[in-house]
């Protein structure tokens, strides 16, 4: 068993209840220290919610859980060494980017001198004099993530950090991540773009209804699905015959872009390839895939995209 | 806690907040005591609903007070409406939850942001102290004012007692506002509750039954500043004022350091 220290999260059975909903239900899952784990789920699984207690923002109806080896029920042993982005940046409209960092800093008792070099490693160095009110979404994105990183965190927690960046912004919080992991930060970042976070996320907590559906190392998750053939004939005229005979074979296919894509094991190919072959239907392609995250977040959710 | 209340006064040091109410509080307190002293001894009157100040009285040891005292209400009101925005807007921009991570302990926040409240009152109260006695002095001549009682150790007494219990009482109209903000979650709807309560309900109610003025909060609350347009007494004054923001305060308190931040 890992010892709660090396987890940079460990919860069990974390459950919130309003009414008669249950918001969070018996969530067990831990994130080890060091890494940069993905937290996804569709709106309403209650991602929010356990970002909440785990800040020490909602009282958890059950269950427990710690955060960098302190008991989520004394969130003053662990906060000053978390940062926190929730629900997108919240700041006081009349003041300056620059004078929000400061409200914080004075807050947390960090020195001053901190604010001006984070408002630059975030890219609003010549903004930070701007009232928040005239910011851009991007800009108030950057100034939270600004905000996360004021206490110099071992762990961070991100609530859709890339919402309303553009695609430079994006890839600079990439980034960002990227480098705080290297540096030892534990990275607990939520977002709806899993593409991104295939890239960055070793490890995965997804949440479906309240209910943890997995939780374990991206890698693992991946190579757990069964791959997809993509095979693609030379004449779009053949698709249809070439679906046929895969049906024939009882493998489930789809038709996506002019190509079949047929859920079966990769040395089904050759398989395929021959079968075409007889019935005069030559492949332009034939390649073996693993679905995306996104397509097995679908998959386990049973959302449709 | 010493953190919590340097941050809070970051905020409450914003010029569009600090100039504008600083500038509102100069100029109603300016205005009372010009017009008390250049109407004074007017028959229409120039005091406190309709009352008739005389040079008589404004020579006395309380006359450097009176414009002062007479502008505490409006200030209680400006203290309610700084204290219900700046309590309930952290609901509002959402930025309670920046707060509470920084700074988990939620009393520890609550106290902080009373603390720096508090001394915006007493730097709002100190400057309308400043201009009343300005105007004071430089309309004695045109008022027929002996300015001798003011400077005697009665004059300054008067003036510290005026002080201590303008302060109390804004203090207190203060603290109402806090607690409507916690309680509201909206500045707009704090603001409009007490404004309403305080201006209207009150004096309505205590126009009608005027046996119930004993019992109102605001009543008292202004009685600590005013004790002899009241027929109750400025310790009963006093003890229903504590009771009334001790207990009120203590709900909200708890409501505040149980309520989960879901917004």
């Amino acid at each position: 068993m890992v010892n709660s220290k090396e987890l940079a999260i460990s919860v069990t059975d974390l459950t919130k209840v309003y009414g008669e909903r249950a918001a969070l239900s018996h969530a067990t899952f831990s994130v080890p220290r060091g890494t940069v784990c993905g937290f996804v789920g569709p709106n309403g699984s209650g991602k929010t919610t356990t970002i909440r207690m785990l800040l020490g923002l909602i009282t958890p109806t059950g269950g427990t859980g710690t955060v960098l080896g302190e008991s989520i029920t004394e969130p003053e042993k662990y906060l000053p060494y978390v940062g926190a982005m929730i629900e997108g940046p919240a700041f006081y409209p009349a003041l300056s980017g620059r004078e929000n960092l400061r409200v914080l800093a004075s807050l947390g008792g960090f020195d001053q001198s901190i604010v001006d070099p984070l408002l630059h490693r975030v890219g609003l160095g010549d903004r930070g004099g701007s009232k928040f009110k005239t910011y851009s979404l991007g800009m108030k994105q950057r100034l939270g993530i600004a905000a996360a990183l004021l206490p110099s965190p071992q762990l961070l927690v991100l609530d859709e950090p890339t919402n309303g960046l553009d695609p430079n912004g994006i890839h600079e919080v990439r980034s960002l991540i990227k480098s705080l992991a290297a540096d030892g930060t534990s990275v607990f970042v939520s977002s709806h773009l899993l593409s991104e976070l295939e890239m960055i996320a070793e490890h995965l907590v997804m949440l479906r209804e309240g209910k943890v559906i997995f939780n374990g190392r991206t890698a693992d998750l991946l190579a757990a699905q069964q791959p997809i053939l993509v095979a693609k004939p030379e004449y779009a005229v053949d698709l249809n015959k070439l679906v046929d005979i895969v049906k024939k074979h009882d493998h489930e296919v789809s038709v996506i872009d002019g190509a079949a894509h047929i859920v079966s094991p990769p040395d089904w190919g050759a398989t395929l390839n021959r079968l075409a072959f007889e019935s005069g239907i030559t492949l332009a392609s034939l390649t073996s895939v693993l679905p995306t995250l996104e397509e097995t977040f679908f998959e386990m959710t049973g959302d449709s995209q | 806690m010493i953190n919590v209340v340097w941050a809070e006064m970051r905020k409450l040091r914003r010029p569009t907040l600090l100039l504008s109410t600083m500038a509102i509080v100069t100029l109603l307190t300016s205005l009372f005591t010009f017009l008390t002293f250049w109407r004074v001894g007017d028959p229409k009157g120039n005091g406190r609903r309709g009352e008739i100040v005389t040079a008589q009285f404004l020579s006395t040891a309380h006359g450097i007070s009176y414009g002062f005292s007479l502008v505490s209400f409006l200030l209680g009101i400006v203290a309610l409406c700084i204290f219900a925005s700046q309590t309930a807007q952290e609901y509002t921009y959402g930025t309670l939850r920046n707060l509470l991570v920084r700074q988990p302990a939620r009393m520890k926040i609550l106290a902080g942001k009373y603390i720096s409240m508090v001394l915006f009152a007493l730097l709002m109260v100190l400057l309308s102290l400043i201009s009343s006695i300005a105007v004071a002095y430089i309309l004695a001549g045109h008022a027929h004012v002996n300015t001798t009682a003011w400077t005697t150790s009665a004059g300054i007494s008067a003036l510290a007692t005026a002080l201590g219990n303008v302060l109390l009482s804004v203090a207190s109209f203060g603290t109402v506002g806090m607690i409507l903000g916690l309680l509201f979650r909206s500045p707009i709807s704090a603001i409009a509750t007490g404004v309403i309560w305080f201006l209207i309900l009150e004096n309505i109610l205590a126009g009608v039954v005027s046996s119930t003025a004993k019992w109102l909060p605001g009543q008292n609350i202004t009685n600590l500043t005013t004790a002899r347009d009241f027929t109750f007494s400025y310790q009963h004054s006093l003890i229903m004022d504590a009771i009334y923001l001790v207990v009120s305060g203590s709900i909200v308190a708890l409501l505040f350091k149980r309520r989960d931040v879901a917004n």
